[in-house]
């Protein structure tokens, strides 16, 4: 196999897992900044609808490096999906594929499932929780938590900070409750 | 006056260590002052991120369903090592001193423990497991052609947004 076609397919943990993890010292050295992007969500609420609340007032265009960091985010993707990528549907645990089986989920060619996630499911109950209600739990419970993955289990862990740790715990507790005690009944719907 | 007070107490008690920005005369984390263009530095940062996140598939839903349902080694094995490169690299930006590009020493903010971590972290663990992403992975799904999770990503503005809102009334 060659270079080209190994580095279309997926990339093992074992290569793109450390490889994520160097993005806190590249940070850094860059310029003496904490990875985290969570944060972003609030610096778009200040720019664009702070609203006098004093949450948002305060000078975002000092924190403007974590928006050019996500609007990178966007174009890396679009550079992996559209050049990196041998389009083939991702390969997963045969139990979950079961599973899914039974919600009549049986599409993986996209990494977020288009049958879930699409504009006219926008206008149904189960696309309504799955987007509206899931996207605002993730913006609500991030801020709250003061990070998310990147910020807390990433950054937070990799610099020892035991309030980090209680966050990134508490994020796995609520992701097992929901997947596994809650999630199916939503996908019933 | 009580309100000031409270407001006092609450900037004080804030764990957030980006609250700095609430409060930009007390901590600057960087007395250089650069024109806005120094930030592409970021941005491209932010491409290799951002193909890293599509090439690892952690921001697939599927992924994630498997990682809380312990089908699946993948995301402990990413999340896992990258913690573990992260935590080399912070030891030794801390014990060979290493310097920005700039030359400025580098500072880590060390976080305090509120309840938020807590509760916000469960709030979020359910968004997590619902949308099957996190904030980095809503931009990069963005890119990967899932024009959808435009308003996925909307609707957490917007819940960061209602916490700015109520936040006084929350318990910290």
């Amino acid at each position: 196999m060659n270079f080209i076609e190994w580095i279309k397919q997926p990339w093992p943990w074992y290569v793109s897992g450390p490889l994520i993890g160097l993005t806190v010292p590249v940070l850094l050295i860059l310029g003496n900044k904490s990875f985290g992007i969570s944060s972003s969500l609030r610096h778009i609420c200040a720019a664009c609808i702070p609203a006098n609340i004093p949450f948002f007032k305060y000078d975002w265009k000092r924190e403007m490096w974590n928006l050019f960091f996500v609007a990178g985010i966007i174009l890396g993707a679009i550079i992996a999906t559209g050049i990196l990528s041998n389009h083939q549907a991702i390969q997963l645990n045969p139990k979950l594929v079961a599973d899914l089986q039974q919600y009549g989920i049986d599409d993986y060619s996209k990494l977020a499932p288009t049958q879930l996630f699409n504009w006219p499911a926008l206008l149904t109950l189960k696309g309504f929780i799955m987007m509206i209600v899931g996207g605002f739990l993730v913006g609500f419970g991030t801020r709250y938590a003061g990070g998310c993955t990147s910020g807390h289990a990433i950054m937070g862990l990799s610099n020892l900070q035991l309030p980090s740790l209680i966050a990134t715990v508490c994020f796995m507790i609520g992701g097992f409750i929901m997947a596994n005690l809650i999630l199916p009944f939503i996908l019933q719907l | 006056m009580q309100n000031d007070l409270e407001d006092i107490e609450l900037i004080e008690m804030n764990t957030d260590f980006e609250v700095r920005s609430l409060d930009t005369i007390c901590i600057n984390e960087s007395n250089l002052q650069h024109p806005w263009y120094y930030n592409f530095k970021y941005f491209f940062a932010g491409i290799l991120f951002g193909i890293l996140l599509v090439k690892a598939e952690v921001v697939s839903w599927f992924r994630i369903q498997e990682m809380f349902r312990l089908q699946s080694f993948h995301m402990y094995g990413v999340i896992g090592s990258a913690v573990a490169i992260g935590a080399l690299s912070v030891w030794l930006i801390k014990k060979l001193n290493i310097k920005t590009i700039h030359g400025e020493a580098i500072e880590l903010h060390p976080k305090r423990f509120n309840k938020g971590q807590i509760i916000g972290g469960l709030i979020f663990g359910f968004g997590w497991a619902i949308t099957g992403a996190c904030p980095g992975p809503l931009f990069a799904l963005i890119g990967n052609g899932a024009t959808v999770i435009i308003v996925v990503l909307l609707s957490a503005v917007a819940g960061t947004w209602f916490y700015g809102l109520i936040r006084n009334k929350l318990p910290h």
